[in-house]
């Protein structure tokens, strides 16, 4: 077999392939003689082989079927085999093939290799990909390299600490005894990845933080830090006048970290982080880029104010910089503190409005989140026109953002309601469709609200949907307000503006468009009908006309709408008596936040009784009315008022809100999904909850069990059955903390046998407070067709005094009538 | 062992509460919850923590979107990465030459600059310091130069090997491990004499 040809000449040869089928021809042909040349064990020529399969693998051809070669090169005895053996392992190779493992031994073989150079193959090859078993095997190996004297070996070794610790935490203090000489070292190399191994270690526990505060690293860090300044020009390390800038940055970072929160040693670095502050040479990138991290550093420790006040200066300067990317750098910042340094950063809000017209999308992203944190009482009527003008201008990927902003600074700061209705109406008419779903039923709402400027606010949206009825959010809060308001339109009771003469034909007509349209979604629609509904009880003489389109509908194919024109027909029907009351004008809703997550709680028709049966209805509710009893059509006891406070999980479908609000008679016969409860809720709202969405017909009378208690952690099952589905058991977990501090990012995982189905729903939240002073709750759902005995993994991750805590546990000690 | 169906939860506050089922071979298998950077990239839990603040991948690229180089940090299926590059290419050549050399992308920030006709491109965390990633580019830059001598686009790509020594001799799991300018250089040319002898070159070479 002649020799296969060398890696430069099939480079050029499949350069010259003109077309994308040509070059695939080339490298199939090579492909195969390859592969031959691989069965054949051919040793002279696989470093070759497989050098060229890398390149093939970068023009994106598979190349996995060189994976095995890589190890044989590695472990040949021959340096150019190794080197290229270890690049396509790093290339070809990851820890979820399980070949990677066989690589272990190779690797350490040559950690303790004669040549450096090999050994330096090795470390680097670790470092990059070593999986998590192999970190335990070979964390001893890099422990020894890291004290050695040889400085090359020695800085691959720091930065392969922080490998291993990165993948395996529980090693770290393996490394601590190592730690104690590495900062006298005078090689810049080994000092940068020594500060490196040092940072990961104290970001990563408390322990080694207080620990290294303890042997006055500080101190250590600001005398290597000081030297840097003053030291002479060395050309090895300067960029641009600035000695090893890395370095330094590296230091001021885990500087960073020791101060923060600490008071001595934010003492101890005051005075060089005012040094490097002013003394930099900030013409080039370079030093920008050290008074960025110093800036950073000085506001996240315990700092003189004298030295805030000079960081933010410098942010401001970086505002007015001609480079782009500095002025990125200086919006990324003043968002991080805009919070701590409120006024500080109010200074520069011309420059940052200035920035909003800038043609770079990262700084416009950054200029917008930053205005929206600077609107206050005094700036609103200021800051929301040039916000409006943004939308206006802005690119489709900011809208849905810059309106829900506009939307909730307008809410906080509304200097009028007329202020704050014209604000929305404008949002509404420029970002169209690009207006998330929840706005519409908040902007119904705060319609709803202000009585006075109701035949103004239906005039303005009348108006705007009469040329264009193709934003979908506009049209619907449009449609809502014409079938509550539509009396006012045409009587002509503006007083805030002209007010126009429109004839109910008008109204109707435009309504209907709205039905006709093609570009109208199912549920604007279902606004326009229910409006038109609502217009036979306010307009006088067009209710025949009104009838008639309601019975078109009751044979729409649209599910959704023929319901409602069959009900509205019914009641047109059947309940005419009734008609008026139950389409009375909605009352002023009810409003317990005006930010923070809020959410409404809605039940229909079918579940509600359920509720009320077992428990008073709550308070804030109205009495039901008699057409509740009925349809349930607007009934203001369809909403229970706002839970304040309630957390995460959002309504399922936003924009159907309203819609059911309005009367959704949901004859599909699924209940709505609802919100996992709460266990910080009020007793009566919270039982009601807890049960209602999942059955009707619960099965009581199972006992709950403990399901795991260790470490303070404590999670309790409780069971329900269905009646009518006994195949369904559904598990409320709630887990409580009895020890003395928060557990953060608790998730839980369960798993059951094959014969089982599992489905969990989200999280009531991810922090168990301490003190057992609440619960997260989570429901999980298990099918068990075969009514086999239960048993459950379950695995619990959290981070509770500072450390990533798992665990996993089996739990078989389930009641039998959880599953029998 | 038995055979297991496996379900993770959605975190909280996300919008669909509703999984669906997945079935697995063998063994109790635990998924991750915690996937940050979107469908399958949960295989490294590493990803988006606050604490390491690394480079999670380097991509160099010739303006017609050829790549030239690949440096992953961070594990995820082949697929997976091809779609990256994919986009991140399609993202950086789109942008306008005016702009800052900083885009947002999903969780991470690319830092990007171009060098004549080649892109060079990091993956950073959002808490990284964009300025000296910046610095950290040119200096590979500048270790390629000084091993090349005037360094161009053909050389990459002729001795695209050479230039992930290069790399890995200035970079280790994404971090610098050099902040010398000679020494990684120096590093490549004794191991290249290591490599082979002119006359073994001459007679035989290995690629």
């Amino acid at each position: 077999m002649p020799a296969p040809i060398r890696l430069r000449e099939l480079i050029r040869t499949i350069r010259t392939a003109r077309t994308q089928a040509e070059e695939r021809e080339m490298i199939q042909k090579e492909c195969a003689a390859i592969r031959s040349s691989f069965r054949e064990e051919d040793n002279t020529y696989r470093c070759r082989n497989v050098a060229k399969l890398l390149y093939m693998h970068m023009l994106g051809y598979p190349a996995h079927f060189g994976q095995l070669e890589c190890l044989k090169l590695i472990a040949s005895q021959k340096f150019t085999d190794k080197r290229i053996g270890y690049l396509g392992a790093m290339l070809l190779l990851d820890e979820r093939q399980d070949v990677h493992l066989l690589m272990t031994n190779c690797i350490k073989n040559d950690l303790n290799h004669s040549t450096q150079y090999v050994q330096g193959l090795a470390l680097c090859t670790l470092g990059c990909m070593g999986s998590s078993e192999m970190c335990r095997d070979l964390a001893g190996e890099v422990e020894k390299l890291l004290k050695t004297s040889n400085s090359y070996l020695r800085k691959k070794a720091a930065l392969c600490a922080v490998h291993v610790i990165r993948k395996v935490p529980e090693l770290m203090e393996m490394f601590l005894p190592a730690t104690k000489n590495l900062l006298n070292e005078k090689n810049h190399g080994v000092l940068h990845t020594s500060v490196v191994l040092l940072t990961e270690m104290c970001e990563r526990s408390p322990d080694m933080l207080a620990h290294f505060r303890k042997v006055s690293l500080v101190p250590q860090l600001v005398r290597i830090l000081k030297n840097l300044i003053m030291s002479g020009y060395s050309p090895e390390h300067d960029v641009s006048g600035i000695s090893d800038p890395f370095l330094q940055v590296r230091i001021l970072r885990l500087l960073r970290i020791l101060g923060r929160n600490d008071d001595d040693s934010s003492e101890a670095m005051n005075d060089i982080l005012a040094q490097v502050a002013t003394n930099t040479e900030t013409s080039k990138n370079v030093g920008n880029a050290i008074l960025y991290e110093t800036v950073l550093t000085i506001m996240d420790i315990k700092s003189e104010s004298g030295l805030r006040v000079l960081a933010i200066n410098i942010l401001g300067r970086f505002l007015l910089n001609n480079d782009k990317n500095i002025r990125y750098v200086a919006l990324t910042s003043l968002l991080k503190t805009v919070q701590t340094d409120h006024n500080a950063v109010q200074r520069h809000r011309s420059t940052i409005v200035d920035c909003l017209k800038d043609l770079d999308v990262s700084i416009k992203r950054r200029a917008m989140e930053l205005s929206f944190a600077l609107v206050n009482g005094n700036n609103v009527r200021g800051m929301m026109k040039e916000l409006l003008y943004f939308l206006d201008s802005c690119e489709p990927e900011f809208k849905a953002d810059c309106a829900s902003g506009i939307f909730l600074a307008a809410e906080k700061y509304a200097p009028s309601k007329r202020w704050h209705i014209d604000t929305i109406m404008r949002v509404l008419t420029t970002a169209g469709s690009y207006v998330r779903d929840d706005a519409v039923p908040n902007l119904i709402q705060l319609i709803t609200n202000s009585v006075e400027m109701h035949a103004y606010t239906v005039q303005r949206l009348y108006k705007a949907i009469l040329g264009d009825y193709s934003q979908q959010p506009l049209v619907q809060v449009a449609s809502w307000c014409i079938g509550e308001y539509g009396d006012l339109l045409v009587s002509g009771q503006c007083e805030e503006e002209e007010p126009i003469q429109v004839t109910e034909d008008e109204v109707l007509d435009i309504l209907e468009s709205v039905l006709i349209s093609n570009m109208s979604a199912s549920v604007t629609r279902g606004y326009a009908l229910t409006a038109i509904m609502k217009l036979s009880t306010r307009f006088t003489c067009t209710v025949n006309r009104i009838k008639k389109v309601v019975s078109i509908y009751g044979s729409s194919i649209d599910v959704e709408l023929q319901q409602r024109a069959v009900e509205y027909n019914a009641l047109f029907k059947k309940y005419d008596h009734m008609r008026p009351a139950l389409l009375e004008r909605m009352p002023v809703m009810e409003k317990a936040t005006t930010n923070g997550p809020t959410e409404i709680v809605q039940t229909n028709g079918e579940t509600e009784p359920a509720v009320l049966e077992t428990k008073p209805p709550p308070s804030g509710l109205q009495p039901a009315s008699q057409a509740n009893d009925l349809l349930d059509l607007l009934g203001g006891s369809d909403i229970t008022p706002v839970i304040p406070t309630a957390p995460t999980s959002k309504p399922a479908s936003a924009g159907g809100e309203l819609l059911d609000l309005l009367g959704d008679l949901n004859l599909t016969g699924s209940p709505v999904s609802a919100p996992a409860p709460q266990i910080a809720q009020p007793s009566f709202l919270l039982d009601g909850l807890s049960s209602q969405p999942l059955f009707n017909d619960i099965a009581a009378g199972i006992p709950s069990i403990t399901a795991y208690n260790k470490n303070g952690l404590k999670i309790d099952f409780t069971f329900e059955r269905s009646n009518t589905n006994p195949s369904v058991t559904v598990i409320t977990i709630q887990a409580s903390n009895s020890t003395e501090l928060d557990m953060t990012d608790f998730v839980f995982q369960a798993a059951v046998p094959k014969t089982f189905q599992l489905q969990l729903l989200s999280p009531s939240s991810s922090v168990i407070p301490a003190f057992n002073s609440g619960t997260i709750t989570q429901v999980i759902k298990v099918l068990n067709p075969q009514k086999q005995q239960l048993r459950m993994r379950i695995k619990l991750t959290y981070n509770h005094k500072g450390s990533a805590m798992q665990d996993l546990a089996e739990v078989n000690n389930f009641p039998p009538q959880s599953w029998q | 062992l038995e055979e297991l169906r496996f379900k993770s939860a959605p975190v909280p506050g996300e919008g669909s509460n509703v999984v669906s089922y997945g079935s697995v071979s063998f063994g109790w298998l635990w998924g991750q919850s915690g996937a940050v950077l979107g469908s399958g990239f949960s295989c490294d839990g590493s990803i988006g923590k606050s604490f390491s603040r690394r480079i999670h991948f380097i991509l160099l690229f010739s303006r017609q979107g050829k790549l030239r180089l690949q440096k992953w940090y961070t594990t995820l299926p082949d697929k997976e990465k091809k779609k990256i590059i994919r986009e991140i290419v399609q993202i950086i050549l789109s942008r306008n030459q005016k702009t800052s050399s900083f885009v947002d992308w999903k969780d991470l920030k690319l830092v990007y600059k171009r060098y004549a006709s080649l892109y060079f491109c990091c993956a950073i965390e959002d808490q990284d310091n964009e300025l000296l990633t910046l610095e950290v580019v040119h200096r590979y830059v500048e270790l390629l130069d000084r091993y090349f001598g005037n360094v161009c686009e053909l050389d990459i790509i002729f001795n695209f090997e050479k230039a992930y020594f290069i790399l890995d001799e200035f970079i280790i799991g994404g971090e610098v491990q050099e902040t010398s300018k000679r020494s990684a250089v120096k590093a490549i040319e004794d191991s290249d004499m290591l490599q082979e002898t002119v006359e073994e070159y001459m007679n035989k070479p290995a690629f």
